[in-house]
C-alpha cells in the first residue's frame, strides 16, 4: 500500500494510538524546518528532524567562484552572524595562500566577530523569549540589537550582511570615532544585560518551564558530538576561542562559560553569559588594539591555492564552525565543506524530545540555539 | 597533497624550539607568539601519527602532519579498525564533519572524517583527518553501485547526520548505517548526486 504513495508521504490509520504531528516547515514554532513528531497522548515518543527546506547549495556554489568572490555568498547561511561564518573561511584561505594578517586587522576581526555574536544571540534570545510567552524578552533584545548593528554598520556599511572579513584582513579600516563609540555602546549594553538577568533569567515562570526539561548528560553531549552552548551547558569546557585560539584570542582576557545542569535553562543561559564575556573581550581588545597600521594584506589578483587542504574552525554563536577547503591549484576552491554548529546539534533533538511533553517542545527546541538556514547551508 | 610549504622556518628558531623539551601543553610565550605560529614543531602530532602507523603498518599512510592537524589515509576495508583504535586508544571521541570530495579523473570519491576530542585536554587543539577513497562509477546508482563503505556510526555516534548528507550529496552508501535516507534534498530529487563534479549548475 505504501509503495503507491508519492515519496515522503505516509499513511496513518485513524484508530492508532500513536499520532504523527508535523511541526513545520511553515509552523512558526520550528523555523524553516520540519520536526516529525509522534505523540502518545501528550508525550513525545519519537522525533525525526527533517531539515532541507532552505538548502541553497552553498558548497556547490563555492566551487564555481574564486576565493574572493566566495565571500559575500558564504555568509548567507547565517546573516545575523555573518562575521563568524566568514571567519573560518578566511583563516583557511589564509593558510592555503600563505597570507599574513596585520596585527590591527586581527583585533578588528575579533571586535567585529564578538559584536556579531551578540547580534546573533540577541536575535535568538528574542525568539526564545516570544516562544516561551515572554513578550518583553522579544522587544528588549530586538531594540538593543539595533545599537550593536549600528556599530557594525559604521564598520562595514551594511546592517546584517557585512562581508567585512576578507582573506588577508578586513575590508576597510574603522571609522575615526569608532573606538569611543564602541566603548560607550558596549558599556550601555552590558548594563542592559544585567536587566535581562532580572526580568528573564530570574523569572519564575521561565524557570518552571525550562528547568529540568530536555536534560542532556555530559557523556551524551560528548558522544553525540554537540558543540557550542549545548556542549558547554552540559559541563564540557570546550570553547574554541580558548582551546585553539585563532588570531589574537590568546592575548585577551576572558573565560569560557560552562554550566553543569544540561537542561533547557542552562542551554539558554550559556549564550547570555557568552554575551557578557563578549563585552569583556571587546573592551579588552579596544584597549590592546594598535592605534594605527594596515588592516589588509593585498592579495595578488586571482590567487591560487596550491595542492593543499585546510580545516579551520572558530567559535560562532552556535558553536564550533569549521570550514574544510580543498584546493587544486586553481583560482576556485576544489571543495568547500561547511561544518556548522546547528547541523551538529541537530542530532540531539530526537534524544532530548523523546519522553518530553509536547508543550515543552518549543522550550527544548529553541534552547538548542538552532538556526535552520545555517544547518541546511 | 603531501607536500607543505613550511620551509621558510628560521633555523635559529627551530634549534631553540628543540633545545628545551617541548610538549604540546607548554605555555606559549606571549612575546614570541608570532614566531611560534610561523615555525611549526609538530612533535606531538608526529607522536600520534607514529603510534597509528606502528600499530597498523602499511594499512595506513600519513597524508600530512601540520601543527594541530594530522591526516591519515586508509583503505575502506581497514577503516573500522583504524577508527576504533583512534577512539579507544587515542581518545578521539567525536567527528566534527564528514566531507565527500569527488575526483572524477581518478574515478574516486574521497570521504574525509574530521575527528576531534572533548574528553582529552591534550587533544583539544588536534583535528585528526581520517580519509578513505572509494571507487566511483560514471553513472551513479546511489545505494546499489560499488560506491560504498562501512559506516562509522557505531564507533562515532556523531557521524549519523553527516553520513546521511554525504549519501545524498555524493552517492556514497554507508553499509550498516541505520537510516540511509535523504536529509537535505527533496524526496523526489531525480538527478545525480549534486556535489559530484559532473553535476553542472544551470547557467554555469
Amino acid at each position: 500500500m505504501t509503495t503507491q504513495l508519492p515519496p515522503g508521504m505516509q499513511l496513518e490509520r485513524v484508530d492508532e494510538r500513536i499520532m504523527t504531528l508535523n511541526v513545520g516547515p511553515q509552523h512558526p514554532g520550528s523555523g524553516h524546518m520540519r520536526l516529525i513528531i509522534k505523540v502518545d497522548g501528550d508525550y513525545i515518543v519519537s522525533c525525526d528532524p527533517d531539515p532541507g527546506y532552505v538548502h541553497r547549495g552553498e558548497e556547490k556554489m563555492a566551487e564555481y567562484r574564486n576565493y574572493i568572490q566566495n565571500i559575500p555568498h558564504l555568509e548567507r547561511p547565517v546573516i545575523h552572524d555573518s562575521c563568524n561564518i566568514l571567519y573560518p573561511y578566511c583563516l583557511a584561505v589564509e593558510e592555503l595562500l600563505g597570507i599574513e594578517v596585520p596585527e590591527r586587522a586581527k583585533y578588528i576581526r575579533v571586535i567585529a566577530s564578538e559584536l556579531n555574536r551578540c547580534v546573533y544571540t540577541l536575535y535568538w534570545l528574542s525568539i526564545y523569549g516570544i516562544f516561551l510567552g515572554h513578550s518583553t524578552m522579544f522587544m528588549w533584545p530586538m531594540g538593543d540589537r539595533e545599537l550593536l548593528i549600528d556599530l557594525l554598520e559604521a564598520l562595514s556599511g551594511a546592517r546584517v550582511t557585512h562581508a567585512y572579513f576578507v582573506p588577508g584582513g578586513v575590508r576597510n579600516d574603522t571609522p575615526s570615532n569608532f573606538e569611543e563609540r564602541c566603548l560607550r555602546q558596549v558599556n550601555y549594553f552590558e548594563k542592559r544585560l544585567k536587566e535581562y538577568e532580572d526580568i528573564f533569567y530570574q523569572n519564575p515562570v521561565l524557570k518552571q518551564r525550562t528547568e529540568g526539561t530536555g536534560i542532556l548528560s555530559r557523556m551524551d553531549a560528548i558522544r553525540l558530538g554537540t558543540t557550542g552552548s549545548v556542549l558547554r551547558s552540559a559541563g564540557v569546557d570546550f570553547d574554541i576561542r580558548k582551546k585553539e585560539p585563532y588570531d589574537v584570542y590568546e592575548n585577551l582576557d576572558f573565560q569560557s562559560q560552562v554550566l553543569k545542569e544540561g537542561d533547557s535553562y542552562a542551554r539558554s543561559r550559556v549564550p547570555y553569559l557568552d554575551m557578557l564575556e563578549s563585552c569583556r573581550i571587546i573592551k579588552d581588545a579596544l584597549k590592546k588594539m594598535p592605534k594605527s597600521g594596515s588592516v589588509r594584506t593585498k592579495l595578488k589578483p586571482n590567487p591560487k591555492g596550491g595542492n593543499d587542504e585546510a580545516y579551520r574552525r572558530v567559535e560562532s554563536g552556535r558553536g564550533a564552525l569549521g570550514m574544510y577547503v580543498v584546493s587544486d591549484n586553481k583560482i576556485e576552491p576544489y571543495r568547500v565543506k561547511i561544518s556548522v554548529g546547528s547541523f551538529r546539534n541537530m542530532i540531539c533533538m530526537p534524544y532530548l524530545l523523546k519522553g518530553e511533553k509536547l508543550g515543552n517542545m518549543p522550550a527544548v527546541y529553541w534552547s538548542l540555539n538552532y538556526w535552520p538556514v545555517e544547518a541546511d547551508r | 597533497m603531501t607536500s607543505k610549504k613550511k620551509t621558510n622556518a628560521e633555523p635559529s628558531e627551530t634549534v631553540e624550539e628543540k633545545s628545551h623539551p617541548v610538549t604540546e601543553e607548554s605555555k606559549p610565550e606571549v612575546a614570541k607568539k608570532e614566531e611560534s605560529t610561523l615555525v611549526p614543531e609538530p612533535t606531538f602530532e608526529k607522536s600520534i601519527a607514529s603510534r597509528i602507523v606502528s600499530k597498523f603498518g602499511t594499512k595506513t599512510v600519513i597524508g600530512f602532519i601540520k601543527p594541530n592537524r594530522i591526516r591519515i589515509n586508509t583503505k575502506k576495508e581497514d577503516i573500522l579498525d583504524v577508527a576504533s583504535y583512534m577512539r579507544d586508544e587515542l581518545n578521539f571521541d567525536h567527528a566534527e564533519s564528514v566531507s565527500g570530495v569527488d575526483y572524477p579523473e581518478s574515478k574516486e570519491i574521497e570521504v574525509v572524517y574530521h575527528l576531534g576530542s572533548y574528553s582529552d585536554p591534550q587533544l583539544a587543539k588536534q583535528i585528526l583527518t581520517l580519509a578513505t577513497r572509494l571507487p566511483r562509477e560514471d553513472v551513479p546508482n546511489p545505494g546499489k553501485d560499488s560506491t560504498r563503505m562501512p559506516s562509522l556510526r557505531d564507533i562515532f555516534y556523531s557521524v549519523e547526520f553527516h553520513e546521511r548528507e554525504c549519501f545524498e550529496m555524493l552517492g556514497v552508501y554507508f553499509d550498516g548505517h541505520p537510516d540511509n535516507r535523504r536529509l537535505l534534498l527533496p524526496e523526489d530529487w531525480a538527478d545525480i548526486p549534486p556535489l559530484r563534479k559532473d553535476f553542472r549548475v544551470k547557467g554555469r
